[in-house]
Formats: structure tokens, C-alpha cells, sequence
């Protein structure tokens, strides 16, 4: 099946913006796994004061993150096809 | 203290205000059609601050002063989504407006092949799961003016009757607000608007309480950290398994709840506003629980052992004799429970009407007849009465269940029925091979699970599961116990529902969609969903055009109303290049107009309406691929009769050039037998007038023989011109015998110029003899016929002073072709037509010495070898091309 072929090299702010856009992607994962941190501590140690600041800390720099890369990402939605999303999953499955 | 009245007179004028929000954005954005700030990113993520309820606002602090920083999952799940809004977010949104999906079910029914049996079960699925929570909101409401009443100290009052008013209240704004109009979009600005004002009122109420208790009550943050420290919940001690599974159910639910849904997606004017959202949300989440735990630990510390720490947010204050900051608390309270009721309401209403209503009232018609009636009218009047009735059913479950805990827990148990539509949502995305028999399976057995081990037990002990099934299982089936399934016992029952549910659901759903083929329908949707950034073109599904556009534009009227379809028809027929408002009904075009119709119906049902329209039944995809068939059974036939008319049209043409030929042969019949006569009786008389001298003697023996001379001559030239008008005439009646013989090319030029003889002298002969080594299968004597003509010419016309004549001869591909070339004058192009016709002479007849038959004669000679002869202009003199088959073609 024929596979539209994606240039090897890419100019240096399309590339950025394709990081960008698994930078975003990532987040998620990041709050996952430092939501989930607490579990983690050992019982008894840590008061829920201490949890409470880790959390809000936590929440914090996620919208942070998230301030930082929207501008990027929502700046247009022809910007935000640029980026490629969509290449390989799904579209070989049942060529057309 | 407050009377009691002034608090409901508070609340109505609340409400007031909240109408006239309402009614000012909806006649602003029916003005200015979009006004910026009414659409703005900042009033998105307000609306979307409906997820925080009165269940969030009142409950999370109960929440936290039972089970401490557990509340927190609730907020974390939604924050994960929001800030990973570029994974799945984007992606929905983009399908939802591409696709115009007016609802979750309508999400699912569109995504797998505009089924409507799966629309139904999400609408089911919905409505059991949503309606305890509506009745959640108006507990808390009844709760919220208890709690008013008993502070002042007023006797018992009709509690119930609180309820019912709010309900009926609330049934009417959104009645009013909520079904307004058919949008073709399903955008409500004003309810936007006044959701997003009440975002503001709770946070509000939320925050300056929260201050208050941090500042007014606990002496600042450092004192209020070591009060929680100090307090009931100080332990860190959480449940793994909880701590995380609600996480997962929460952020799910935010993805599936039918209100999120529509204020994320339906209502969604502008893709951008989500990456404001993305961060500014989370944002307002993070603000609405930062001062629960502080108001926790203050009530726990401040009131009385055994007051409900549900209903802190009001006692705490009312203890503090902050009576301002108690109305406002209350207020708040009462934003979260209202515009949680109006959207929820509207967006199931939505579901029920588009998947239940109309398909019924579809499938309740006559098949064949056209669509008739209003039904604009109908799906409001659906829509209104759903909402009456959702209201209605939430009112009587709060009846019934009596209000106590069992109600309390409705909201996680709400939330693991709606994450059902999960494994389906996000594999219809995200997966091509997903298909309607695995969603079905999948959300079926998920359903039915949520139903036995969480919805049933949860309605209360002994209500709709006896005590006994619950400990030994139906029919004494140990395994299937509702809270330890396979006879694993001791998990939290949220957590057992939703693991068990998952597993099955999404399980059954891979499984199925492995094991079965999807149909054409569902094949081009799930390309369409999944590639929704590759700006699929939108397949054709309508092949037919039976339909009439004025017939459409009726319909369409009715559904979206007059202004707005003829605005859709003038467009496309203006696309078409055509005036007026009536298109050519092109399958685009029904393709398009049954996506604005999906806007405002649901995709299912407008699907089978243009299928009505355009067939005369409702459309099955059965046939569909019948309509298909029968389009290509069409077309083939209009091929067969475009290829007749083809061929009738060739034998006109054939009828026309025959009898084209026949007069213009008759014409040249004419013309040829007053040359033949003119050619004939010139020696005739010649010979007659010196014959008559002769005989009349008295002549010189001197001129007699001179004249002698002449008459043999005129006789013999007679005799030639009767050689060849025979040869010709042998020819052109196809009499000729030919001897065929294989030979090279060489011997028969080589031969002809020596039979040219005195006619070719003075002619210098340049050949390639090399080049004649073609060997080559035909009549040489024939051939030799021509090349000697060809010779016999070019010595005769070529008016150069040192005349030569070159022969070239090669082979090109499946020909022979022998060139003639002299290096006179030529013949200029415009006799270049005439020279093979009889008695074609250029030049003066006297020096040409011959009656013009001899390139005819080629010509004939020529055709009957299967070859041909041409007049090659451009070699610099006159050039003839002879052309030879290198095999013959056939016999004679």
C-alpha cells in the first residue's frame, strides 16, 4: 500500500512545533505519574498539610506548563494541522 | 439572622437576574449574529466549571472531613484531560464540529455508522445514570433552605415543597433558554452565558468563605496548616486503589458526562478557546478546592459533634454570624445545582428527542409518504417534554429514595455508569477497526454490569436487590454476588464496578470489533472520525438524486426553519453558479444539507429523514448498497445507450461520406468522359486531317512521309492512352492478378531504371544499393510499374539544370518505404492534392507527352499491393513516397 511519504528533514520551526506538540502530549503523562507520587510516601510521615501543598504545588506547575504551551499550539488551526498529527495511526490501516 | 423569607426572596431575584443574563445574550448574539466577548475563551472555561456541582460545592467538604484529601481525585482527573487537551480534546472537538454531534449518544450512533439502536442505549445509559445526580442537585438545594430554616429557628417546613418549585423553576428556564430555537449548531448562548456567570458566583462564594475561615477564623495560613495538622484528618492515608481509580473515573466522566460533553464540544464556538482552557481551567479547579480542607477542619473544630460536615460551607458562617457570607455561600450552592440541572437537562433532552422521539415517530409513519407535518415543532415539543419529564423522574427519585445518604453516593456511581461510553469514545476516535458490533457488546455488557454491581445495591439496602442476592448471589450463584463478582470480595464496591465494567466493556468491544466486519456506513465514518485532521472529504453516501430540491427545501424548512434553509439553499444553489434557492440536487449537496439537518436532529435520524426524502423509505445500509447497486446498474445502462447512439452516429456519418462519394464519383464520371473524348479526339483528328492530304495525294514523297510519320505517331500515342486507360480501369476494378514473389528491393528498382530507359536520360541516379537489400514479399512487376512512372517523371518534370533524382529506400517498423526525390521545383502544395487524379497535368500538355493517368495508375497499383503512394513535401524538389507492407496483408 502506498504510504504518502513525509520529508525526512523538516525546517527548524516546523521541527520545533512538532516538539511542541509532543511536549503536549506528554503532559498528561507527567501529571499521571507526580498525581500519583503520594502514594508512594511512607504512612504516618507526611501530614495531610504536607500532601495538601505537594498536590496544589503539583497543580500548579501542570498550568503552568500548559499556560506556557497553549499560545504555540491554539495559535491556528492551520498551524495546528502543520504539526502532522494523525501520521501514522491509523491512516495505513485501510488505505484508500 | 436573616428571616427566612428574605433568603427566597434572594434566591428569586437571583434567579431574575439570571433570566435576564439570559434573555441579554441571546437577543446580543441574535443582533450582532457573533459577538466577540459573548464567545470569548474566558466564558468557555466558565461554562465548563459546570462539572463542579452542588455535589463538588457543598459535598467535597463533608468529603474531605470524612475521608480527607480523597475530594482531591475528583478535580485531578478533569485537570489531567484539560492540560492533555492536545491527546483526546482536540481530536472530539474537531469530529464534534465536523461532524455537527449534538450529544454524546449522537457521537457514538454518527461514529458507527449513524446507528440508531446504539444512540438508544448511550440515551438510556444516560438518562439512568444523570437523572439520580439531577436528584442529588435538588436535595441539595431542599438541604441548603433546611438548613436556613432550622438556624431560624423556624417550626418544620414543607421541605418537599422546596424541591418541587426549584424543579418546575428550573424546567422553565430551560425550556425557555434551552429550546428557544432548532440552532443547526445546538448552541445555546444565553444558558452559556448565565452558566458562566454562576461559574463566577460559586467561585466566588467558595473563595471569599475560604478567606474568611483562613484569615477571619484560623489567624492565617501558617495557623490554619497547623490546625489541619492538628485535626481528625491530619493522617496521610490513602487508599491505592481508590486514590487512582477515582482519578481514572473522574477524568473519564469528564469526557463522557452528557453536560460536559455539550458544553465542550456542542457548544464549542472556536477550537482556540481550548488551548485557553487547557490551563485556565485547571486553574479554576485548583481555586474552587484550595479552601476545602481549611473549611473542613474549621467546621470539624468549631461545630458541634454530629452536624453534617456536608452542609459546612452554610453552618460554618451561619456559626460565625457572617449572615452576608452565608447568603452568598448559599448562592453559590444554589449556581452549582441550577446550572448543572439546565445543562444536564438539556443535553439528555437533546439525546432523547434525537435518538428516541424521532426515530420512533420515524419508524411510526407509513413508509413511502413524504415527510409531513412540522417537524421543527415536534422535536421542540420533544425536547420540552423531555425536559419536564427528566426533571420530573429526578424529582420523584428524590422522593423516593428520602433524601438520606443513599443519595450522597449517587455521584461516583454516576460517574462509573457514564464512563461506560469510555472504551467506545476513544476507540471510535482513535481506531479505524472499531465497529458497531463490538460497541454494541461492549457498551451493553458495561451497562448491565454498572446496573447489577453499583446502580441496583446502591438504590439502597433491600430496594431493588434483595438482601439475600446480595449475600449468596441469585440462585444461589455464589459468583455472581453484585459486590464480589467471581467471588472476589472485599473491594471497594466503586472500584469493583468500575474494574469488572472496564475490563468487559472494553474487552467485549476490541473483541467484537476484531470478530466482525463493519458495513460501508460505519467504514466511511470511522475514516472520517479518525482522520478527521487529514480533512477527509466527506465520502458520498447518496449516489441517487430522486429527490426534488423543492421537495428538500420543505423539509429542511421544517427542521431548521424557513430563514436558515433558504440561507442554505440560496448558498449551494450560488455555489452551483445558479440564481434562486432551488440547487441541482447533486449528491454534495444531500450530502451537506444531511449534515446541517444532523446539527439540529442527531445524525441517525437525519440520515433517515434525506433517506425518506430521497428513497421514499428509511435508509438501512442494506440499502444504501441497493441504491449503490442501482446506480451502477444505471450507469451502465446509459453507457450501453451512449454507446448505441455512438455507433448510430458512425453509420450516419458513414451514410453521409457514401453518399458524399457517389455524387462526387458521378460528377467525376462526367468530367471523365469529357476528358477522355477531348484526349481521344485530338490524335483523332490529327490523323483523320493528314490522312485526308494523303488520300488526296498531290504531295511530295518527301511530306507524305513526314505526315506518314505523324499519323503513326498520333496512332501510337492513341493506343497508349487506350493501354492505360484499360490498366486503370482493370485496376480500379479490382480484376487485377498479382503474382507475388519474394525478392530484394534492389532488383526491382535496379530493373525499372533500366526499363525507364531513354525516358530517364540526362537523369543522374543516386542510390544507397546497400540500403536496397530489403528483401520484400509483392508484385515486383507491378512495383517495377511504379517506380518506372516515378523515374519516367522525374526525368520528364524535374526542371533543374543538372537534374537528379535520389533514391532512398528503408524500413520503418512493419513498412517500406522507398523515396523518389528530384532536385527541381516540386509541385506547389496546393496541387499537391490534384496529382493522382486522372488526366492531372501541370505542366503544358505537349511536353508532358502523356494523358496524366500514370500517377492514378500508381496510386491504384499501389492500393492493390496494400502499400500507398504520397507526395512528400519539403525534401527541397518533388518527392514521392512509396510505402510498402513488409508482409502482405491478406489476399487478392
Amino acid at each position: 500500500m502506498a504510504r504518502a511519504t513525509a520529508p525526512v528533514f523538516l525546517a527548524r520551526v516546523s521541527y520545533r512545533r512538532r516538539r511542541l506538540a509532543d511536549a503536549a502530549r506528554m503532559v498528561p503523562v507527567l501529571g499521571s505519574i507526580l498525581f500519583v507520587l503520594p502514594l508512594l510516601w511512607p504512612e504516618g510521615e507526611a501530614g495531610t498539610a504536607a500532601g495538601l501543598i505537594y498536590i496544589f504545588a503539583v497543580w500548579a506547575l501542570l498550568i503552568a506548563i500548559a499556560r506556557l504551551l497553549a499560545p504555540w499550539l491554539g495559535r491556528s488551526g492551520a498551524a495546528a494541522e502543520e504539526l502532522g498529527e494523525g501520521r501514522g495511526e491509523g491512516r495505513a490501516e485501510e488505505g484508500r | 439572622m436573616p428571616p427566612f423569607n428574605a433568603l427566597v426572596a434572594a434566591a428569586i431575584a437571583y434567579v431574575a437576574f439570571l433570566f435576564a443574563v439570559a434573555f441579554a445574550a441571546e437577543r446580543r448574539a441574535a443582533r450582532a449574529g457573533r459577538s466577540a466577548w459573548l464567545r470569548s475563551p474566558l466564558v468557555y472555561t466558565l461554562s465548563l466549571s459546570i462539572y463542579c456541582t452542588a455535589w463538588t460545592f457543598y459535598g467535597a467538604v463533608g468529603y474531605a472531613a470524612r475521608s480527607g484529601l480523597e475530594y482531591l481525585t475528583i478535580y485531578l482527573g478533569p485537570t489531567i484531560v484539560m492540560t492533555g487537551w492536545w491527546l483526546i480534546l482536540r481530536k472530539l472537538v474537531r469530529v464534534g464540529r465536523s461532524q455537527r454531534i449534538t450529544s454524546v449518544a449522537d457521537l457514538i450512533s454518527s461514529r458507527f455508522g449513524k446507528s440508531t439502536p446504539l444512540g438508544v442505549l448511550v440515551t438510556l445509559l444516560a438518562v439512568v445514570g444523570v437523572t439520580p445526580y439531577i436528584a442529588l442537585q435538588l436535595q441539595s438545594i431542599t438541604l441548603s433552605f433546611a438548613v436556613f430554616a432550622e438556624n431560624a429557628g423556624g417550626e418544620a417546613m414543607d421541605l418537599g415543597g422546596v424541591a418541587l418549585w426549584t424543579a418546575a423553576g428550573l424546567a422553565l428556564f430551560t425550556v425557555l433558554f434551552g429550546t428557544r430555537n432548532l440552532d443547526a449548531n445546538e448552541r445555546h448562548h444565553g444558558i452559556v452565558m448565565a452558566i458562566a456567570v454562576e461559574a463566577v458566583v460559586k467561585l466566588g462564594a467558595l473563595m471569599a468563605l475560604g478567606i474568611f475561615v483562613v484569615w477571619g477564623i484560623g489567624g492565617g495560613l501558617g495557623a490554619t496548616l497547623e490546625a489541619i495538622d492538628a485535626s481528625p484528618i491530619a493522617e496521610w492515608q490513602q487508599d491505592h486503589g481508590r486514590w487512582i481509580g477515582l482519578t481514572f473515573l473522574s477524568a473519564a466522566a469528564f469526557l463522557t458526562l452528557p453536560r460536559m460533553f455539550q458544553v465542550l464540544v456542542v457548544e464549542n464556538a472556536d477550537e482556540r478557546h481550548l488551548a485557553t482552557a487547557s490551563w485556565a481551567f485547571p486553574a479554576y479547579l485548583a481555586a474552587m478546592s484550595l479552601f476545602t480542607v481549611p473549611i473542613a477542619v474549621t467546621g470539624l473544630a468549631m461545630l458541634p459533634e454530629g452536624s453534617n460536615p456536608d452542609m459546612f460551607v452554610l453552618t460554618v458562617p451561619l456559626a460565625e454570624q457572617q449572615y452576608g457570607l452565608a447568603t452568598l455561600s448559599f448562592l453559590g450552592g444554589f449556581s452549582s445545582a441550577t446550572s448543572m440541572v439546565i445543562v444536564a437537562t438539556i443535553a439528555l433532552s437533546t439525546m432523547v428527542s434525537n435518538h428516541i422521539a424521532l426515530p420512533l415517530w420515524l419508524s411510526l409513519r407509513r413508509p413511502g409518504a413524504t415527510v409531513s407535518g412540522d417537524v421543527r415543532a415536534l422535536v421542540l415539543v420533544a425536547r420540552r417534554l423531555a425536559i419536564a419529564g427528566l426533571l420530573a423522574l429526578g424529582y420523584l427519585y428524590y422522593r423516593l429514595s428520602g433524601g438520606g445518604e443513599a443519595l450522597a453516593a449517587i455521584g461516583l456511581i454516576s460517574f462509573a455508569g457514564v464512563a461506560q461510553v469510555l472504551p467506545v469514545m476513544i476507540g471510535g476516535l482513535f481506531w479505524r477497526g472499531a465497529t458497531k458490533v463490538g460497541a454494541g457488546a461492549g457498551l451493553t455488557a458495561g451497562f448491565a454490569l454498572w446496573l447489577w454491581t453499583l446502580f441496583l445495591p446502591g438504590l439502597g439496602t433491600d430496594a431493588a436487590i434483595p438482601l439475600s442476592v446480595m449475600e449468596q448471589g441469585p440462585f444461589g450463584l455464589g459468583w455472581l454476588r453484585p459486590q464480589a463478582l467471581f467471588g472476589i470480595e472485599g473491594i471497594d464496591p466503586i472500584l469493583h464496578c468500575t474494574l469488572w465494567s472496564m475490563l468487559f466493556n472494553t474487552g467485549l468491544f476490541i473483541l467484537g470489533s476484531l470478530l466482525t466486519f463493519p458495513q460501508p456506513v460505519e467504514r466511511l465514518q470511522g475514516a472520517q472520525f479518525v482522520n478527521v485532521f487529514e480533512h477527509a472529504a466527506g465520502a458520498t453516501t447518496w449516489r441517487q438524486s430522486a429527490a426534488q430540491a423543492e421537495d428538500l427545501l420543505i423539509m429542511a424548512q421544517r427542521i431548521v426553519g424557513a430563514a436558515e434553509a433558504q440561507a442554505i439553499f440560496q448558498g449551494a444553489a450560488a455555489a452551483q453558479g445558479k440564481a434562486g434557492y432551488l440547487p441541482d440536487v447533486t449528491p454534495e449537496f444531500i450530502q451537506a444539507l444531511e449534515r446541517e439537518l444532523s446539527g439540529s436532529v442527531g445524525a441517525a435520524t437525519a440520515h433517515a429523514m434525506m433517506g425518506q426524502m430521497t428513497e421514499g423509505v428509511s435508509v438501512s445500509v442494506e440499502d444504501l448498497m441497493a441504491v449503490a447497486d442501482e446506480a451502477a446498474q444505471i450507469m451502465e445502462y446509459s453507457a450501453r445507450l451512449e454507446a448505441k447512439s455512438d455507433e448510430l452516429e458512425r453509420t450516419a456519418r458513414a451514410l453521409r461520406d457514401a453518399n458524399a462519394k457517389l455524387t462526387s464519383l458521378s460528377a467525376q464520371k462526367d468530367a471523365f468522359l469529357g476528358q477522355i473524348s477531348h484526349e481521344l479526339r485530338t490524335p483523332m483528328t490529327s490523323i483523320r486531317s493528314f490522312s485526308e492530304i494523303l488520300r488526296e495525294g498531290g504531295v511530295g514523297p518527301e511530306v507524305q512521309s513526314r505526315y506518314a510519320a505523324i499519323i503513326s505517331e498520333e496512332a501510337e500515342r492513341l493506343t497508349r492512352l487506350l493501354d492505360d486507360l484499360l490498366d486503370l480501369s482493370v485496376l480500379e476494378n479490382g480484376q487485377v492478378v498479382l503474382n507475388r514473389a519474394e525478392a530484394p528491393l534492389r532488383r526491382t528498382i535496379e530493373r525499372a531504371l533500366g526499363a525507364a530507359g531513354s525516358r530517364a536520360e540526362g537523369l543522374r541516379i543516386l542510390r544507397r544499393p546497400g540500403e536496397e537489400d530489403i528483401r520484400v514479399m509483392t508484385d515486383h512487376d507491378r512495383l517495377a510499374q511504379v517506380f518506372i512512372n516515378l523515374i519516367a517523371n522525374a526525368g520528364k518534370y524535374c526542371d533543374s539544370a543538372r537534374p537528379e533524382l535520389r533514391i532512398e529506400a528503408r524500413r520503418a517498423g512493419e513498412a517500406v518505404l522507398i523515396d523518389f526525390i528530384d532536385n527541381g521545383t516540386g509541385i506547389a502544395p496546393e496541387h499537391a492534392g490534384l496529382i493522382f487524379e486522372k488526366f492531372s497535368r501541370l505542366s503544358d500538355h505537349a511536353r508532358a507527352g502523356g494523358a496524366g493517368l500514370g500517377l492514378a495508375i500508381c496510386r491504384e497499383i499501389m492500393e492493390r499491393l496494400g502499400g500507398q503512394i504520397a507526395y512528400l513535401p519539403g525534401q527541397g524538389g518533388a518527392a514521392f513516397r512509396v510505402t510498402l507492407p513488409a508482409r502482405p496483408l491478406g489476399g487478392a
